[in-house]
């Protein structure tokens, strides 16, 4: 007997959001599960930004650190090489060096990299906090003052600084993300205080909080799963931004990314282990319903999109 | 589709006679539309009742298992699309291909790599589960020779025999009897000859045809013939098309009670570029896939996937722990801080991964608190300042190090005074609330 092919549809639909002004960037839009272009409309592919930071890596493991070698030095020349060399959709500068216990940078000093690198650069800008919840509030807005009318995404608005956050975003015109922690009654809740302010629910994206493959990347993957199924089927409009991935941050600090084989031989060769690490967290976000992902190696990146060209 | 209690009930003889242990026919009934009771437990049903309720009550996905020896891999039984929902059952199993024309001693590297691919993470032995050997070269004796000698390097290892020549299946399976392989390779022009060997030889079928439709009418062609077991590919080989397959599959099944398709998946992941390899691979474990076929089996690659593999297939119910006891972090010495937390997995892979990256050599202490984190585990008198007294009393750890002083999680700040009445002579430090204040915190411990 021929199989009648079980199609679903949903009552509810992603919103689209388009980041950048000269070149831009879209994601969003479908009315179906992530990739399942057999049940209905799916007319954005994800998008991956790469992530740079406000100073040196010095930070990152050595696997990532020496792709980008001198480049790395001053963010803007960061972001031209991304730009230019490795094609990048989108940047996500992360303006790390603001945090109270790492160079303690004043918001001022932050919206000048912010200016610099909007200055320099076409594609459209994620700027990111240190995640620090005081000090965010006060570097992201003067970053979002410095980035004004350029469309960027400003993030990340949690629980204990939405307030300034949202309201600088909405003030300068830029798509907003909201993170809270890994729960699906929390990031409704978050994304219901934001949009009591007023803010467009159709301007927010969702950060559920990531995590790496092995370090509890399932309760990211479920949480994402059921944010997306409320979505779809229930037409939750709460639910309904797309979502983010901030991947590279969570992948390039645990064990396998960093651990030689001379001293792990079973787990085999570091540099593929740690690039492996970042596409496979990625490819089972994106199963899950990430449209945005925030990513660091080039060859993880490359791989990640040529999954995707496969769909 | 499953029956509701009250159909069931109407196929029940109604006398309520309580010999099944239920109190009347609709009690019993209703534990068999929950799946708690057997239909074997009533005495007098009908067979007409025994042949529909049998229908109904059979697993969407037919259960089957493959190997014979110490490490058989099952498959089937899933009930669900989605992992919150329920726990996935069999985890996808991940095989490796090895042709018949590879050479000796390629097959042989390739049968150690497997052996040696044996991990440990989180107390789960995870490894490679099976070889997945390709007749390539036409020629049965050659075939039935590599077969046998790969079953004789790795005898407890389950196979997957493919061939699509009856004449060479045949002669492989002769070779290795009992050890319950996959024969793949069925397809529209030889399922009759394939059928005839997998019921000869006892084997599970491997059923190809090139799209879902064709695929569902061969199933039911040769399950006519006398063949159960069997394991299905639609043809599926890019991304797009394996989730798409896989998941029609599973709506299918589950869904729509459709049988023809209830059947264990294969797929196929094997790419030149070994990274994108990893990633359709990862989407077989994640979207429904049985068993799914690499080109090779690097380390990295194995320990990514297996990782994957873990995590989509933990309970979502049931939190995943770590053993108890005190780790060292680093090169931990005599006078290294103590630090102590709960056993949820996650708890520990974040404390543990933020200790290292503070490159202060420490030891965890990590207290079975079953499974659950500080502030839950503490609020559910799991992690009291008695259980961690006499954890720490009996861990023997006073012995090794030089200060008694113990680091406990923010979160309990509110034990310090009764630990340190529990634990005479020794001093409780309290620690930040959040594990990424430890680095900053461990330095100035020091």
């Amino acid at each position: 007997m021929a199989l009648a092919a079980p199609k679903e549809t949903y009552a509810g639909r992603v919103f689209e959001v388009t980041i950048g002004t000269s070149k831009t960037a879209v994601f969003g839009g479908e009315n179906v599960l992530p990739f399942h272009k057999f049940d209905g409309d799916t007319p954005h592919k994800p998008v991956i930004a790469f992530e740079i930071q406000d100073v040196a890596p010095e930070d990152w493991p050595d696997t990532v650190k020496e792709v980008y070698g001198d480049a790395a030095s001053d963010p803007v020349k960061w972001a031209l090489y991304c730009q230019n060399n490795l094609n990048a959709q989108a940047i996500a500068l992360r303006l790390i060096s603001t945090h109270p216990d790492r160079e303690n940078r004043s918001a001022d000093d932050a919206a000048k990299t912010v200016k610099a690198v909007l200055d320099s650069i076409e594609v459209p800008l994620i700027i990111l906090g240190s995640n620090n919840v005081e000090k965010d509030a006060t570097v992201l807005v003067a970053a979002a003052e410095a980035a004004s009318s350029r469309n960027c995404v400003i993030g990340k608005a949690q629980e204990g600084n939405y307030k300034t956050i949202s309201a600088a975003a909405m003030a300068q015109n830029h798509k907003l993300i909201a993170m809270s922690d890994l729960d699906i009654n929390l990031s409704k809740q978050l994304g219901i205080l934001i949009t009591q302010m007023g803010f467009e629910k159709e301007r927010m994206i969702a950060d559920p909080m990531c995590s790496a493959l092995g370090y509890g990347l399932e309760y990211t993957y479920s949480v994402m799963e059921r944010i997306r199924l409320a979505a779809l089927t229930q037409n939750d409009v709460i639910m309904q931004p797309p979502m983010l991935a901030d991947i590279g941050m969570y992948v390039w600090k645990v064990k396998e990314t960093q651990a030689s084989e001379a001293d792990l031989p079973k787990w085999g060769s570091l540099k593929e282990r740690g690039i492996a690490w970042e596409a496979v967290t990625a490819g089972a976000m994106l199963l899950a319903g990430a449209e945005l992902l925030i990513m660091r190696h080039p060859d993880a990146v490359r791989s990640v999109q040529k999954f995707i060209e496969e769909f | 589709m499953a029956l509701s209690g009250v159909e069931i009930f109407k196929l029940l003889p109604k006398t309520n006679c309580k010999k099944c242990g239920h109190p009347t026919c609709l009690a019993f009934a209703m534990k068999l539309a929950q799946r708690q009771a057997s239909l074997d437990a009533c005495p007098d049903v009908s067979e007409e009742a025994k042949r529909k309720l049998g229908e109904a009550s059979a697993p969407p996905f037919r259960p089957i298992t493959m190997g014979a020896g110490n490490s058989v891999v099952n498959m089937g039984e899933e009930t669900v699309l989605f992992r919150h929902e329920k726990k996935f059952v069999n985890p996808c199993a991940l095989a490796v291909e090895v042709k018949d024309t590879d050479s000796e001693e390629s097959i042989k590297a390739a049968v150690d790599a497997l052996r040696d691919s044996e991990l440990e993470r989180v107390g789960q032995k995870l490894r490679i589960d099976a070889i997945f050997i390709k007749e390539v070269s036409g020629d049965p004796a050659k075939f039935s020779q590599t077969v046998l000698s790969i079953s004789a390097q790795a005898p407890d290892m389950p196979l997957i025999i493919s061939t699509t020549n009856p004449a060479a299946a045949e002669a492989a399976l002769e070779k290795i009897p009992g050890t319950r392989p996959v024969l793949y390779g069925a397809n529209e022009s030889n399922a009759e000859a394939m059928a005839e060997t997998a019921k000869k030889h006892k084997v599970i079928l491997g059923v190809y045809a090139a799209n879902l439709d064709a695929l569902s009418e061969l199933t039911e062609k040769i399950k006519a013939t006398g063949v159960e077991d069997m394991v299905i590919d639609s043809g599926a080989r890019t991304a797009g098309d394996i989730l798409r397959d896989n998941t029609f599959i599973r709506r299918a099944a589950i869904k729509k009670s459709v049988k023809s398709v209830g059947y264990p998946v294969i797929s196929f992941a094997q790419r030149d570029d070994h990274m994108l390899e990893a990633l359709v691979a990862s989407l077989c474990i994640a979207k429904y896939s049985s068993i799914v076929v690499l080109s090779s089996i690097e380390k990295w690659k194995s320990l990514a996937l297996f990782t994957l593999r873990q995590n989509i297939y933990t309970d979502p119910q049931v939190p995943m722990q770590v053993e108890q006891k005190i780790y060292s972090i680093g090169e931990a010495g005599a006078d290294a801080p103590l630090m102590i937390t709960t056993n949820f997995s996650l708890t520990f892979f974040i404390v543990s991964g933020e200790v290292e990256n503070s490159k202060v050599p420490a030891r965890l202490a990590v207290m079975d608190s079953e499974g659950l984190s500080v502030l839950t585990a503490w609020a559910a008198g799991k992690f009291t300042a008695s259980k961690i007294a006499q954890f720490i009393q009996e861990s023997g750890i006073e012995k090794e190090i030089s200060k008694k002083e113990l680091i406990i999680p923010g979160y309990v700040s509110i034990l310090s005074g009764a630990i340190e009445e529990k634990l005479p002579g020794w001093k409780v430090v309290v620690g930040p609330r959040e594990a990424n204040a430890l680095p900053a915190f461990l330095k100035t411990m020091n």
